[in-house]
């Protein structure tokens, strides 16, 4: 079994194919949307977690680049400069999905890339600068 | 119990007994306050947020020929100094901005780059380029400069800061229905969150909440380097409403503190960036307070479930001067990472920074152990609660 967070670009000229759909029935690979932009007529983004056999994922994730799509992993998406964080934490209560986290005792503030969805609204944010974007 | 002088010769002797504010609390709590006050000669409290009305004054030296930089512009990576002194001093504040940052026109604006940004790269040893224009002098003549400088090329290099070390403050929330921008950052429409600033029991004027040790002369940590109370801050409010144990349940006592920038650390003064408001300074400073009676002991051992904080709406009290608090909440309920307002349950994030307090408390007694740091006698008391002292709003009339 694999699963992992992924990052998909539809070019404008297959947004509108039924392509997730085809990852479930074809390479019976099961998804969790974390995040969508689609809009008409314009380049599509969808961020999902993929899950399968090691077999259909690869498979799967071939089909998409023979689709036309993009695929970035998700994990170096936001990461931390160590360096640059204060450990304030204005950002824990506009983080989503609780990646960033103060710790009771200590008062500094983890980041768990893994719960990470790439919203970018701790980036915007940051007094210091602290989160950056790695494509 | 004991005098700063006593205190001082414990510490030239290395015999001083000196702990955190947090410290002292789990002290007073296991072998009750008498003890603690009996045990411990100094606390060290600390903070670490963003403070606006931070900047240096710099003497940068006299160029051959001559300029006056007053009465002209002086800017150090873009971003402008103050030139209003004589020829070559300039003050440089922390949310100053370069003339072509677009500010809010694109809206929120980013402010990446500003003053306390300058200062914390002169901090870091780089070489900033200054552009002066002047209007040349007889003994001025020069009207032109533009060179590289850093930190240790100028004179003098002082950091002044007329407004830090807010004793207690706001908590901010948005009522409206969209997203606002301020100070106290991003704030979600629908109490979407609650951002507080103070590090509440390790906060220096939060644990000597009369001033009774802290004055005009003490010595603090300051950047990082060794600083001192230059006078009360700016907006000084000794006056507030204040809680049975005596702190104040809003924003009340500042500080105005001063110190050599060049023996202070990138690390304590850093450039902020606030989105959709401005840049600034978030400034660490450490203050001690000696343990001269019981009652300055028991002060200083208050704890975060004692210490209060108002919650006030950012989208139409604050930017409107309506006075009026939608509730109190502790620095205990703060810290647990939600709180109740309105029969809502709201995450809240702080942008003072309590690891990085607590950091400063630690420094600042090891100081004080290795017997760096003395402690000073204040030469002046700050106006008190007691005072009448306090601020009020601008009276606007009419020009004519």
């Amino acid at each position: 079994m694999i699963s992992k967070r992924i990052v998909l670009h539809f070019p404008q000229r297959i947004a509108e194919k039924p392509i997730v759909y085809k990852l479930v029935k074809e390479y019976n690979l099961t998804f969790n949307i974390l995040k969508a932009y689609v809009t008409p007529q314009e380049e599509g983004l969808l961020v999902m977690e993929l899950s399968g056999k090691d077999d259909d994922f690869k498979k799967g994730i071939e089909y998409l680049q023979s689709s036309g799509v993009k695929i970035q992993p998700l994990s170096e998406d936001v990461i931390r400069n160590e360096v640059k964080c204060t450990d304030c934490g204005v950002c824990v209560p506009v983080c989503p999905t609780q990646a960033l986290v103060v710790d009771p005792l200590t008062r500094k503030v983890h980041f768990y890339d893994n719960k990470c969805v790439a919203c970018e609204l701790c980036v915007k944010i940051c007094p210091t600068r602290a989160m950056e974007i790695h494509f | 119990m004991r005098t700063i002088k006593e205190i001082n010769e414990k510490i030239k002797k290395g015999q001083v007994v000196v702990a955190t504010a947090e410290e002292i609390i789990e002290l007073a709590e296991k072998k009750g306050i008498k003890k603690a006050a009996q045990e411990v000669d100094v606390v060290t409290t600390g903070t670490f947020g963003p403070m606006c009305s931070s900047g240096a004054y710099f003497n940068v030296g006299h160029s051959k020929p001559r300029v006056k930089l007053g009465g002209g512009v002086c800017k150090f990576n873009d971003v402008p100094a103050y030139t209003g002194f004589a020829a070559v001093d300039v003050y440089l504040g922390a949310t100053a901005l370069p003339d072509d940052d677009p500010r809010n026109k694109i809206y929120p604006g980013e402010f990446r780059y500003g003053g306390g940004h300058v200062i914390q790269e002169l901090l870091e040893g780089k070489d900033v380029r200054l552009e002066a224009v002047a209007y040349g002098t007889d003994c001025y003549p020069r009207k032109k400069l533009e060179t590289l400088i850093k930190l240790q090329d100028m004179n003098e290099a002082v950091l002044f800061n007329i407004r830090n070390c807010y004793q207690n403050y706001n908590v901010a929330v948005n009522l409206s229905e969209k997203i606002i921008y301020t100070y106290m950052g991003v704030l979600m429409p629908r109490l979407g969150n609650a951002n507080y600033c103070s590090a509440g029991q390790l906060s220096p004027l939060l644990k000597d909440p009369y001033y009774k040790t802290i004055g005009i002369g003490t010595k603090i940590f300051l950047g990082g380097g060794i600083g001192y109370v230059a006078w009360h801050g700016t907006q000084h409010n000794p006056s507030v409403k204040r809680k049975p144990n005596g702190v104040p349940a809003a924003p009340s006592g500042t500080l105005a503190v001063i110190g050599d920038l060049k023996q202070m650390k990138a690390e304590w003064l850093r450039g902020t960036s606030m989105v959709g408001y401005g840049t600034t300074l978030t400034v660490g400073i450490g203050v001690p307070v000696p343990i001269l009676n019981e009652e300055i002991a028991q002060q200083v051992a208050t704890k975060d479930e004692d210490l209060y904080a108002p919650v006030v709406d950012y989208s139409q009290n604050y930017p409107q001067c309506i006075p009026g608090a939608l509730g109190e909440v502790s620095y205990a309920q703060l810290k647990s990472g939600k709180i109740k307002i309105e029969g809502k349950a709201v995450p809240t994030g702080a942008l003072s920074s309590y690891a990085k307090a607590k950091e400063i408390a630690e420094e600042l007694k090891f100081w004080i152990q290795k017997r760096d740091f003395i402690l000073s006698e204040p030469v002046a008391s700050l106006p008190g609660a007691e005072s009448g002292y306090g601020f009020k709003p601008l009276h606007e009339r009419p020009v004519t």
